[in-house]
């Protein structure tokens, strides 16, 4: 449920870093607790977002939920086909699901954020709750 | 008289099932330092037989359009309404019910809906309408609204030849949500479309513009949705539902969201309201859209139906961050149009816009023919026209009323600078005949 | 069973109307129009005769629910009869065929009826003055934050007030409104009791505070006893107490806003004065106000000079319009004639027995569903299906059970702060033999949810469509017909 290779933030984003580019989504804990996501409100291509700024807006059935920027930097691909098909959040979170891609300006941002090991304790806490 | 029907014996019944010995106890976690120690200070009940006869008595005060020839428009039409449209309003499984939440025993209304979205997108040639807005000047408020959110920009530019009132709607929402409302002016009647080109900016929202205007002149609509779209800003065309059955459609010249206020669809005048906003917009604005919107879909047995939808939109999901926070429709209001226009159909649309315009045309020519008595404006008009005359228009509208004409709109009221000038308006109603009253009437005052 | 779009049943030639002959010259749109300006598609409206329209639409009417049809407990809508007699007298023609531009001399009954409607909203809500011109409830709550932020500019303190304070139990719109007015929403907890948490609302309140927004009873049902308390923390901090009316029909003739400390308020017409909510609209969200803030009403505002009635609009405070005329007078006619019929004695009736009547049935049916707040309600309670989702049904299931059986449903999964709620408001038209019928029905399904929660779990079977596909009408919106591919 949580890819070890992943990086995760407190909110329930993913990210997965592939030399200077973070690709961004939401974790499987977070698509489930959303229930069927119906739309998305995606940002431009070529905006730059501070981290913890709104990246996008995310309609399900029952809520409105946002999405927050885990890192800073220039957002250089948005994922549109979650347009037309806002279901791969909820089918495929870790794949077809992806949210944006943001070229990173401060790597070092990615220390801040936690294993899959910590994020399931998080999940688990919260869940808790 | 009132409406409640227990017994006495119901009431003791009830009490006792509670567990209490009167009504005050249910009552007795309201501090007593603030409840009411009297009776309410209001008249004396009245039984429906008394109340029939006063409110017949205040309507009486009255002078109605049936009492009256009224060339009065202004916003507010006298069209005629088919009989078929009260008798459908007037059943009680519409009108007692509420926000069709409850999908599966609520599709009359939702389909009914869902039929109104259909033709307000086939009148206006765009893609999505919403269920209703409350009234045109919110409509237009909810587009500049709708139109900042698109953009991320603060600026609205809005002709002065919109309704008055539309504009006043219009900057008292802009006002609370911090956003600019800029004025473009008109000549002759006509938005200047040179103005909106110096005006608009990469702060510009949306331009919002009426067709046919305040005056009744049509405006190059496609001149001014190039100006907007030059720099990315949108377009919002007002328009009169009626006059699309010959006008122009706003997803014809460019529009990007129309909006306007469709009360000439089946709905009386009725001193100003309930009346219906409408607002159409292209496909992709479809989540920024406030208000209702039905959506058809299949149920667990593949059967067809409609359901509200995209309500993530709204203020019961999304609070604070909804698109509005309007959170009702003109439900009955759009079932009335839906029947008016089904009543019309494709070829009742176009002959009722010819007939108003053909009427109106004949009344501005044949008031053209009084001396001192023209038309304001050169640019082509729809149902209403503008005229400008020697003797005050005030006192010209007392004089009409002796012979039972009311005879349009003194334009002071709303623009200091046409203290001259009386908007006609002209709707498929007015006879021949009529139209030669007022023309009589008004060169025996001039 | 689904029914044919009106679309459908078009076919070219046929028509339902009929208008005079042209009696003037015709005019041919390309000699007065310009090419620009004329349409170059006709509208694909629907071509049907007269006949055919009305039982299509008579069909239609067959398809919905109504209080007419029945027993309607829908919570926070009070789903009250709507009396025949203010129909009939808000058809009449003088209410009717008159333009909002009429000259004022001509239109007096309709003043006077605006003037005397606005008076005794005052006089029910111990307010100064009223504005008949919001169209609907959140309309009204608009309008009154609107004046609120004026009144705080009038006093140099608009910038600083910037937020306003709304329960968790709150209603979604006003939230909503306070943001589209351009005030930054902050949440306060509500209590064990279902009343607003003191600490929470003390530690949260200091001078940025612009108002709080209040229903009460709230959308528990709950009278919030701390109301003086909340109303003077409020005050003594500088901001102001906004009322929401919504839930005015479990206090009218008993306890005034006004009287409580609020300083504005909205009522919803047809909501508590009987007006019928039109399946979804139009409303009436007239608003009425303390004297302090009479000048910021939103213009006009009816006045009465000597036997005169007059629209002011000459009142250099106020915030504007926020609507073109003066607001949904028919809708006003009808709450007018139920004020009138009823008078003090009535209103207060309707208060005493709305809550009766939900107090019997909450007594009633806490021995099967679960009861999140144990203690007396105003016109409307709360339960939650916490003890059937053991079973694996939940509030949505119940809520479509009782379609099957002819009720409507009660409001669901609102308010947000209890998980499965349900939300029943009776009313006090509803006679005891129907409150009974219902209790029974909701004993049945709690019944049934333990010996057969899959008859619940796809209910409704007797209605004439089964349960609708949301997710996929949201995530591929189908708003309008088109015509098939040829």
């Amino acid at each position: 449920m949580y890819p070890k290779d992943l990086k995760y933030t407190e909110k329930h984003e993913w990210v997965r870093v592939e030399g200077n580019e973070a690709t961004v989504g939401i974790t499987y804990f977070a698509q489930d607790q959303l229930g069927a996501i119906v739309g998305v409100g995606l940002p431009d291509e070529g905006i730059d977002v501070e981290k913890g700024s709104e990246l996008a807006d995310l309609d399900s059935m029952k809520t409105a939920d946002q999405i927050f920027a885990p890192i800073s930097g220039r957002i250089v691909r948005v994922n549109t086909a979650l347009d037309a098909q806002p279901e791969l959040l909820n089918d495929d979170p870790y794949g077809d699901g992806w949210v944006v891609v943001i070229e990173m300006s401060d790597v070092s941002e990615l220390d801040d954020l936690m294993s899959a090991e910590e994020y399931e304790a998080h999940v688990a806490k919260e869940a808790g709750e | 008289m009132d409406y409640v029907p227990h017994t006495n014996e119901d009431r003791s019944e009830m009490l006792k099932a509670i567990g209490i010995s009167g009504i005050e106890e249910l009552f007795s976690d309201i501090p007593s330092e603030v409840k009411l120690d009297r009776k309410l200070d209001l008249p004396p009940p009245m039984s429906e037989l008394e109340l029939r006869k006063h409110l017949s008595e205040l309507a009486g005060k009255n002078t109605t359009t049936d009492d009256m020839v009224s060339f009065l428009g202004a916003g507010v039409y006298d069209h005629y309404v088919p009989s078929v449209v009260k008798h459908i309003i007037s059943r009680s499984e519409f009108y007692t019910a509420y926000t069709p939440y409850q999908a599966e025993v609520s599709q009359g209304m939702l389909q009914s809906i869902f039929e109104y979205q259909t033709l307000m997108c086939e009148l206006t040639g765009l893609d999505i309408s919403n269920a209703s807005l409350y009234d045109g000047a919110t409509a237009i408020a909810e587009a500049a609204t709708m139109s900042s959110r698109l953009t991320r920009r603060q600026e609205i530019i809005i002709s002065q030849a919109v309704h008055p009132e539309y504009r006043s709607t219009l900057k008292t929402y802009a006002y609370n949500l911090g956003l600019e409302v800029k004025e473009v002016p008109f000549t002759d009647g006509s938005t200047d479309i040179e103005a909106i080109k110096e005006l608009v900016s990469d702060k510009t929202a949306c331009v919002i513009l009426q067709n046919p205007n305040f005056f009744g002149c049509i405006e190059n609509m496609a001149l001014a949705a190039e100006a907007a779209h030059e720099k990315k800003a949108l377009f919002v065309a007002c328009v009169d539902p009626i006059s699309l059955g010959i006008l122009a459609a706003p997803g014809e010249y460019g529009a990007d969201i129309a909006v306007g206020e469709a009360q000439g669809l089946g709905i009386p005048m009725g001193f100003g309201g309930p009346h219906l906003g409408f607002m159409t917009c292209r496909q992709q604005y479809i989540r920024q859209m406030p208000g209702r919107v039905v959506g058809e879909t299949r149920d667990n047995q593949g059967r067809r139906g409609y359901i509200l939808t995209l309500q993530a939109r709204e203020q019961h999901i999304r609070r604070e961050r909804a698109t509005s926070n309007i959170c009702s429709n003109q439900a009955l209001c759009a079932l009335a149009a839906t029947v008016y226009l089904s009543w019309l159909g494709k070829q009742g649309i176009k002959e009722v816009a010819e007939q108003c315009m053909a009427k109106a045309h004949y009344a501005c020519e044949e008031l053209s023919k009084i001396p001192g008595v023209e038309r304001m404006h050169r640019a082509p008009f729809f149902k209403e026209f503008a005229i400008r005359t020697p003797v005050n228009p005030e006192t010209l509208s007392k004089g009409l009323l002796e012979s039972n004409i009311l005879g349009g709109l003194p334009l002071g009221r709303f623009y200091p600078e046409l203290s001259d000038s009386l908007l006609i308006a002209v709707t498929e109603k007015r006879t021949k005949e009529e139209i030669d009253g007022l023309c009589r009437a008004l060169e025996g005052l001039v | 069973m689904s029914m044919p779009l009106i679309f459908e049943k078009s076919r070219p030639g046929r028509k339902a109307y009929s208008l005079p002959e042209l009696d003037v010259p015709k005019k041919e749109t390309s000699d007065s129009l310009p090419e620009w300006a004329r349409r170059k598609q006709d509208p694909s409206l629907p071509e049907i005769s007269e006949v055919d329209l009305i039982r299509h639409f008579t069909e239609l009417s067959r398809r919905n629910f109504g209080v007419d049809q029945g027993f309607y407990p829908l919570g926070s809508c009070t789903m009250k009869y709507n009396p025949k007699i203010n129909e009939d007298v808000a058809a009449l023609p003088g209410f009717n065929n008159i333009h909002p531009y009429q000259p004022e001399e001509l239109v007096q009954g309709a003043l006077e009826l605006m003037y005397e409607f606005g008076r005794d909203l005052c006089e029910i809500s111990g307010m100064h003055e009223a504005s008949l011109q919001p169209a609907a409830g959140a309309h009204g709550e608009l309008t009154g934050l609107m004046i609120i932020k004026a009144y705080h500019e009038s006093r140099g303190e608009g910038e600083k007030r910037t937020k306003v304070i709304v329960p968790d139990s709150a209603h979604g719109t006003n939230p909503a409104s306070a943001a589209f007015c351009g005030y930054r929403v902050v949440e306060v907890k509500s209590d064990e009791r279902g009343g607003v948490d003191l600490d929470s609302l003390r530690e949260v309140i200091s001078d940025d505070v612009a108002a709080l927004m209040l229903t009460n009873p709230n959308t528990l049902g709950l009278f919030d006893e701390n109301a003086v308390e909340i109303a003077e923390i409020v005050h003594n901090a500088g901001g102001l107490l906004y009322y929401d009316g919504a839930n005015m029909n479990a206090i009218v003739g008993i306890v005034r806003p006004g009287d409580m400390g609020f300083d504005v308020l909205h009522y919803n017409v047809h909501k508590t004065f009987s007006a019928p909510h039109g399946g979804g609209g139009p409303g009436c969200g007239a608003i009425a106000v303390k004297e302090f803030l009479a000048p910021f009403l939103p213009v006009p505002v009816v006045e009465k000079q000597g036997d005169r009635y007059v629209l002011n609009y000459n009142r250099p405070q106020s915030i504007g319009m926020v609507k073109g005329f003066y607001g949904n007078f028919n809708v006003m006619v009808k709450g007018f004639a139920y004020i009138r019929s009823l008078g003090a004695e009535g209103l207060r009736k309707v208060a005493e027995t709305a809550v009766l009547n939900a107090n019997y049935v909450m007594t009633k049916l806490k021995e099967y569903y679960n009861l999140p707040y144990d203690r007396f309600c105003k016109h409307e309670f709360v339960i939650d299906s916490s003890r059937q989702v053991k079973h694996g049904v939940h509030t949505g299931d119940i809520a479509k059970a009782l379609l099957d059986l002819a009720f409507h449903a009660p409001t669901i999964y609102f308010p947000l702060i209890v998980r499965e709620a349900m939300m029943i408001e009776p009313t006090e038209t509803e006679s005891k033999e129907t409150l009974d019928a219902f209790i029974e029905a909701m004993i049945k399904i709690a019944e049934l949810a333990e010996t057969s929660p899959e008859t619940l779990q796809t209910a409704p079977h007797h209605t004439v469509v089964g349960r609708l596909d949301d997710v996929t009408a949201a995530r591929k919106p189908i708003p309008r017909w088109t015509p098939p591919e040829e």
